[in-house]
């Protein structure tokens, strides 16, 4: 069966734009997909066109050079926003791309290609603590995207908690766009980038910049505090920020008012599609990445990875990875493109300056020690601690077995907020969740799929055809 | 000026207005329905099943599902993930001045129908 692409790619982020561009200029039929209204994923998210912003790059660093990428992509590649795939199946010599178009009013719609490469990007690790689930705690990303997006302030008080470098930005964005925040509070050291001198050399420069910019505006930076818990009637009004010793027990505590919570611990990458495709995940400092050759490729044939979902690493690695995955793409289906040495020595520069970043920033189990018996660990269901704990004394040994026993993990979310914590809770290393949907698809959308030996007509299109390639 | 806006030299297209349980609450063309409630200082929009717990914006990119809204009558969508748009009408179970609920008044005069206009 010919299929409708040669390569698909699946995220409209760095990874994905700079995949699709280079294999679609190395001469292969290119069609990208994102779920969002318009390309940039979560780094490069950009303020919807109606606030006519005439300088959206305030908020980024290199969103020109992005953009340039996408109005070249555009003229050489079929680019799809407002698709969000729900899943990806090999059927016979092509894999098949199924996504839901349209924000509301959906329609089922598969795509076809010879290759597909995932670039799925990342979202942010939440710990628990309690009353975080109150409204007005959101998560650092979360405030970014608000931000970046919606060109709203998370709150007017804003307290940003948290580990690892994202805060920085998070804080001085926040800052900058009228927020009072009242403080950025690091529960590693505060000099995780300085004690390291590799990364010191690296990032130094940039790390610097965010400190002037918050001293700028009077918010202080501080190490080993955290905020251990959040307090209101139906909405956010307090929290207690925790002096923190070296494995994240809290000390002294204080309280402050505040309107918003923007907190994060890192982030775990995004990789639901390239799990239900079977390709081999690794352990990267606790978190599961897919594992890839030199040129992006999964083990699984013609499946590429590229960017937050082979590990970590922040949206300039994300781009030369994609850069690779669509040379290697390009000449895994015969077109003539040499490896470029030049390109993966940086990627491997990167990778290892992304590995660096990740050990000086971890997350220790003093955390733990926020929590108390009536703390909601899954948001969802609403699964307490102590049920966790009960599940736990009943035998259950492993994520799996707690999600059983307390339904943690069974919600809308698929336990993708509290898959993390009921890992550390039931001392499981890395548990890896197979979701067979990566996204929310109507049931009746599903019923009304044809299975691909009901009509050999047709056997790809939803109830709605599918356009051709343009 | 809206500080955010200036940041970035926005220069606004003429807005409209959605009804949020009865009260207007304004939007610019394009923003995602969770930052236009977020916005007005609205903070959350629905309750959970068990505890009755508030909920509204968390993750922000579609991941949580705390989101979950009523938009015309249409329940459960990721408030993060769709644009306001004109004619919206979101109902969050809150009493009215009233006393009544959307949802009641909603059922009381033959709602229940799909209302984009």
């Amino acid at each position: 069966m010919t299929p409708d692409y040669d390569l698909a790619v699946v995220g409209g982020g760095p990874a994905g734009v700079a995949g699709a561009l280079t294999a679609s200029l190395a001469g292969l039929g290119v069609v990208l997909l994102d779920s969002a209204a318009r390309l940039g994923g979560q780094y490069f998210r950009r303020p919807a066109d109606g606030f006519r912003a005439r300088r959206p790059g305030a908020l980024h660093h290199g969103l020109d050079r992005f953009a340039r990428q996408c109005d070249r992509l555009a003229a050489g590649a079929d680019v799809l926003t407002g698709h969000r795939v729900w899943s990806i199946e090999r059927e016979g010599n092509v894999l098949a791309v199924r996504c839901a178009q349209g924000d509301r009013e959906e329609r089922p719609r598969t795509i076809t290609a010879r290759g597909v490469l995932v670039a799925t990007g990342a979202y942010d690790r939440p710990l628990p603590f309690p009353g975080w689930d109150l409204p007005g705690v959101i998560t650092a990303g979360g405030a970014q995207a608000l931000l970046k997006g919606d060109l709203v302030v998370a709150g007017s008080r804003v307290v940003v908690a948290g580990t690892g470098p994202f805060l920085l930005p998070v804080a001085a964005g926040l800052a900058a766009a009228g927020a009072h925040v009242l403080g950025a509070y690091e529960a590693g050291g505060r000099f995780g980038l300085a004690a390291h001198p590799f990364l010191a050399a690296g990032r130094a420069a940039e790390a610097l910049g965010y400190g002037l910019r918050l001293a700028r505006r009077r918010v202080p930076y501080r190490g080993r505090r955290a905020v251990v818990e959040a307090h209101g009637d139906g909405r956010l009004t307090h929290v207690t920020i925790a002096r923190l010793d070296r494995d994240w027990r809290p000390a002294g505590t204080r309280t402050v008012e505040c309107d918003a919570l923007a907190c994060g611990y890192g982030f775990i990458p995004r990789i639901d599609l390239l799990v239900q495709l079977g390709c081999a995940v690794r352990d990267d400092h606790g978190d599961p990445a897919v594992v890839v050759d030199a040129g992006m490729r999964t083990g699984v044939p013609g499946v590429y990875a590229a960017g937050e979902t082979t590990g970590v690493g922040g949206a300039l690695l994300a781009e030369v990875e994609g850069r690779i995955a669509g040379r290697a793409a390009a000449a895994d289906l015969g077109r003539r493109v040499p490896p470029d040495p030049v390109l993966s020595r940086r990627r491997d520069r990167m990778a290892a300056f992304a590995r660096a970043l990740r050990q000086a920033y971890p997350v220790r189990p003093g955390w733990q020690g926020w929590l108390r018996e009536d703390t909601l660990i899954c948001r969802c269901e609403e699964v307490p601690l102590s049920a966790v704990r009960e599940a736990l004394e009943l035998g259950a040994a492993d994520a799996r077995s707690v999600k059983l026993l307390t339904r943690a993990g069974m919600g809308w979310c698929q336990g993708r907020m509290c898959g993390y914590t009921v890992g550390c809770l039931a001392r499981d290393a890395l548990p890896v969740t197979r979701r067979v949907i990566a996204e929310p698809v109507r049931l009746g959308d599903l019923a009304a799929w044809p299975r691909p030996d009901d009509d050999p007509a047709s056997p790809h299109d939803g109830p709605a055809s599918p356009e051709g390639r343009s | 000026m809206n500080p955010a806006h200036r940041l970035v030299r926005a220069d606004p297209e003429p807005g409209f207005e959605i009804d949020v349980d009865g009260q207007a609450v304004p939007v610019v063309p394009g923003q995602s329905l969770g930052a236009v409630l977020h916005a007005a200082g609205i903070r959350s929009w629905r309750t959970t099943r068990s505890g009755g717990r508030p909920r509204g914006l968390f993750c922000g990119i579609g991941v949580c599902f705390d989101c979950l809204v009523t938009v015309n009558d249409v329940p459960s969508l990721r408030a993060c993930q769709i644009e306001a748009r004109p004619g919206d009408r979101v109902t969050t179970g809150r009493p009215h001045a009233d006393g009544r609920t959307a949802a009641d008044q909603a059922s009381a005069g033959g709602g229940g129908e799909r209302g984009d206009s």
